[in-house]
């Protein structure tokens, strides 16, 4: 047999013979390669082969061979953006002409805006006042009807527009609270008794023995002033109604010791330039039909 | 004693002796004079660190001369190699060291993505567990098993023992003190941030240090072999070699800020800088993952099938094949980006040429067993074997798969990647080298055979049920989340915020988690039994054979 000139064995098993070499007791048969496996190699090469034709494939002086078919994905991005921008635009253009009252009063409008208006929250709203506009600490919940700076569609419009203390919009809401304890405003003893006449605001229980004379008076001296005599806040300034259960930062004493302890309040970015006109009044109405709006 | 005191007269250091510890000296006083310099503490613990293993490696040296003969050893054994298989213990055992370690943290990363309140501290982060996980993986204990595996076959094939006394000790010590660097390094936030290229450039330096010698005691055992060929396993070792040092040169090329700073900046920027990360990160699985371990396969399955190897042919053309074209392959991970279109292109098509490249070596594992195959009934560690090499057939399909412009633009960035790269890093890269470790401990250790052929089996089935969970769930979450990502209503807005598909997909990372536990537990049952092989030499069980029905290999008529 032919195999004789390669000195290789019979092997039983596949009736094929070994190349005649052994390493370490491992020897190799000299089976031809599986045919399948050659033409489906050569059917991915001859496949290639088309694909560089038809699309940018080699690199040459000065660029790139740019292919028969002339495609190019900048050029794709471009287009669909394009066409979805195109799909979108006869109702866009009616949103932009529209205003904030108008597009509530007409259904087909508003469900456009609430549709647009719930994408544009998902994407950018969200992180902070979570996926169903419920909000956390910190972060006001957006269905509830106490607004921290306005609930009517203009109110929710400035804000989403300017954000809220983002220094970098000069026209931001900017109302700040004090740091009453950090700063030395107010002593321990005070922000104590003033947190128990609060809670009373509210209904709530103060602690056992509290001074709330004293409270309302210090409350009058140092508060009112934002958050009014009566303890229901001012939109224009971002005072906090303090007579309902809705609270930002937490109803117990402790939380509401810490708030005139460090005072502040919470940030939001102007969108503006961020997000288009039409997409910001989009966003307004959504957030102004979740249920709070005034 | 007298034995080894008698010649001490006569002996006197040899050069690599005297070289290797002044080497060791220089480095001992510079990291001390570093570590009082350093700008940060983690950098200064490095060079702490450093300075004793310096100072380590030097008592080692003067231990090793007190005790060794004043002759070399020598090269040969009542007419067998003297196999130098030290070294090799050392990496087998630290290979199931850090698997543990590196599974271990898997698991815990799978979990802080199912409940991230697990990242209650920095140190524990997602951010720089994750390294640690990919890195205690792919290079603590694939590395070294690569270079128990390696060494082991290529004195076994080139009936050599390994040149250099002291080489393969640096190699062997030098890589596992790298491993410690990088990983502690990734805790207390020291990183490059390239994936898979993470470690900063002194604990890099300490990597081409040790790899340049990996390259030439490897490559000088094949040029002192007794053997007139060179064995296909070590073709893939010797490509594997010398690809990464080129691809670490490459993509590490860096400045440091100062020399006592652990932080470098990267030479290459912006696309270049994608293009050349990806180009090393697509070849350290071709390469790291692939060619090394399919040198693994090409010895240990036509060894323990006791059957030739398939095809020379198919090995020649699939290895010069593969090798030439996974080079190519990197692009396609840089797919809708500011990557030129005609480098995406190349990276597609070259990924689809790959595929039968790839799947030549599953042929030429696979079809060894012929006339073998009744023994995967008796012997489980043949099946992790060929259990692999399905799963590397089944990755390496996937991957080309994946590579298609079309596929990737919904599989890209989502967790059906994660899914893929597991069923080739459990499947193949995972079960390849415990079938490997299976077979080298009672080799390396003369025992008959392991202390338990059940526990093996209980490994397998553990882990094969926690593969189909970990990359099942990655298939589901990440169509899931490539589908809500493009998904848009009716009126032309996106469907979904980010989170929701964050949300949708936590069942599918339990379940994960529960598949990366099984793993973990199997590893450990493996653990223990080769520990008990080692212990317990007595103990050992064999798989039993059919007689063979005629005798295997005859001489040609």
């Amino acid at each position: 047999m032919a195999d004789h000139a390669h000195g290789g064995d019979y092997d039983a098993a596949t009736g094929k013979t070994t190349t005649g070499h052994s390493w370490d007791g491992i020897s190799e048969l000299n089976t031809p390669l599986p045919r399948w496996w050659l033409y489906t190699l050569y059917g991915c090469i001859v496949w290639a082969i088309i694909y560089w034709v038809l699309f940018p494939a080699w690199p040459w002086f000065g660029g790139a061979t740019k292919g028969l078919l002339g495609w190019n994905s900048r050029t794709v991005v471009a287009r669909e953006l394009d066409e979805l921008r195109a799909s979108r635009s006869a109702m866009n253009d009616k949103l932009a002409a529209a205003s904030l009252q108008q597009i509530e009063a007409t259904p087909e409008l508003l469900a456009f805006a609430r549709a647009e208006g719930a994408a544009a929250f998902a994407q950018n709203c969200s992180p902070c006042h979570g996926a169903g506009a419920q909000g956390s600490r910190g972060y006001p919940n957006l269905n509830a009807d106490r607004w921290l700076w306005g609930g009517t569609l203009d109110q929710i419009h400035t804000t989403i527009t300017h954000g809220a203390r983002w220094t970098a919009d000069p026209d931001t809401h900017a109302g700040v609270m004090p740091s009453f304890g950090r700063d030395g405003l107010l002593n321990k003893e005070e922000i104590s008794t003033i947190a128990d006449y609060v809670r009373t605001l509210s209904g709530n229980a103060p602690d056992a023995g509290a001074d709330l004379a004293k409270g309302k008076q210090l409350f009058i001296d140092n508060c009112s002033p934002c958050h009014g005599e009566d303890g229901k806040g001012n939109v224009d300034v971002g005072a906090a109604n303090l007579t309902t259960q809705v609270w930002l930062y937490g109803p117990t004493k402790a939380d509401i010791m810490h708030r005139i302890e460090v005072g502040g309040g919470g940030v939001m970015p102007a969108w503006k330039g961020r997000l288009d006109e039409s997409t910001i009044k989009a966003l307004t109405v959504f957030v102004h039909t979740l249920g709070g709006g005034k | 004693m007298s034995q080894t005191l008698s010649p001490a007269a006569a002996k006197t250091p040899r050069f690599g002796e005297i070289g290797l510890a002044g080497v060791l000296a220089v480095l001992a006083l510079l990291t001390a004079f570093i570590a009082v310099k350093a700008w940060t503490p983690g950098y200064a613990f490095h060079m702490v660190v450093l300075c004793l293993a310096s100072v380590a490696g030097i008592y080692a040296i003067y231990l090793r001369y007190q005790k060794r003969e004043a002759a070399w050893p020598p090269q040969e054994l009542d007419g067998v190699p003297n196999y130098n298989f030290g070294p090799i213990k050392f990496c087998t055992l630290a290979s199931v060291f850090w698997g543990i370690a590196g599974f271990t943290v898997g698991l815990y990363i799978a979990l802080e993505l199912a409940f991230p309140d697990l990242n209650f501290a920095r140190w524990v982060n997602f951010g720089r567990l994750r390294p640690l996980h990919t890195s205690a993986v792919i290079f603590a204990f694939g590395g070294n098993i690569l270079l128990a595996t390696s060494l082991y076959i290529v004195q076994r094939t080139s009936r050599a023992r390994l040149p250099g006394d002291l080489s393969p000790w640096f190699i062997a010590l030098g890589y596992n003190l790298f491993i410690v660097i990088a990983g502690t390094g990734y805790l207390l936030g020291i990183t490059h941030s390239k994936e898979y290229a993470e470690p900063e450039w002194y604990a890099d330096l300490l990597l081409v240090a040790v790899w340049l010698t990996y390259f030439g005691v490897f490559l000088g055992t094949i040029m002192k072999r007794s053997e007139p060929h060179i064995y296909v396993a070590n073709w893939f070792f010797l490509a594997f070699i010398v690809t990464i040092a080129v691809l670490v040169l490459g993509n590490n090329a860096a400045i440091p800020v100062s020399l006592f700073s652990p932080k470098s900046y990267i030479v290459w920027s912006g696309v270049q800088d994608a293009m050349i990360q990806w180009w090393y990160g697509h070849n350290a699985v071709g390469f790291y993952l692939t060619a090394s371990f399919l040198g693994m396969m090409y010895y240990f399955v036509p060894k323990r099938a006791g059957r030739p190897v398939y095809s020379y042919r198919l090995s020649i053309i699939h290895f010069w094949a593969l090798i030439f074209l996974y080079i190519w392959a990197g692009p396609h991970h840089l797919h809708f980006t500011a990557l030129p279109d005609w480098a995406q292109t190349l990276g597609m098509t070259m990924s689809i040429i790959l595929w039968m490249p790839s799947w030549g070596g599953m042929i030429n594992g696979m079809l060894t067993l012929s006339g073998a195959w009744d023994k995967l009934r008796t012997d489980p560690v043949l099946r992790l074997l060929v259990v692999s090499i399905a799963f590397y057939g089944m990755s390496t399909f996937e991957g080309p798969l994946m590579s298609i412009k079309t596929v990737n633009s919904l599989s890209h960035y989502t967790d059906w990647t994660i899914g893929h790269v597991h069923s080739g890093a459990l499947g193949w890269v995972g079960y390849i080298s415990f079938g490997a470790l299976y077979c080298i401990v009672p080799w390396l250790w003369n025992r008959r055979g392991l202390y338990s052929l059940k526990l093996v089996n209980w490994h397998f089935w553990i882990s094969t049920i926690g593969i189909v969970f970990y990359i099942s769930s990655m298939w589901v979450a990440g169509i899931m989340q490539g589908l809500m990502w493009r998904a848009y209503t009716s009126l032309g807005f996106l469907e979904y915020s980010f989170i929701e598909t964050v949300e949708a997909m936590h069942p599918m990372y339990v379940i994960r988690a529960l598949g990366g536990f099984l793993f973990l537990v199997g590893a450990l049952i493996m653990a223990y039994n080769l520990y008990m092989t080692i212990v317990s030499p007595d103990a050992a069980e064999v798989p039993e054979s059919r007689p063979s029905p005629q005798p295997r290999l005859v001489p040609a008529e």
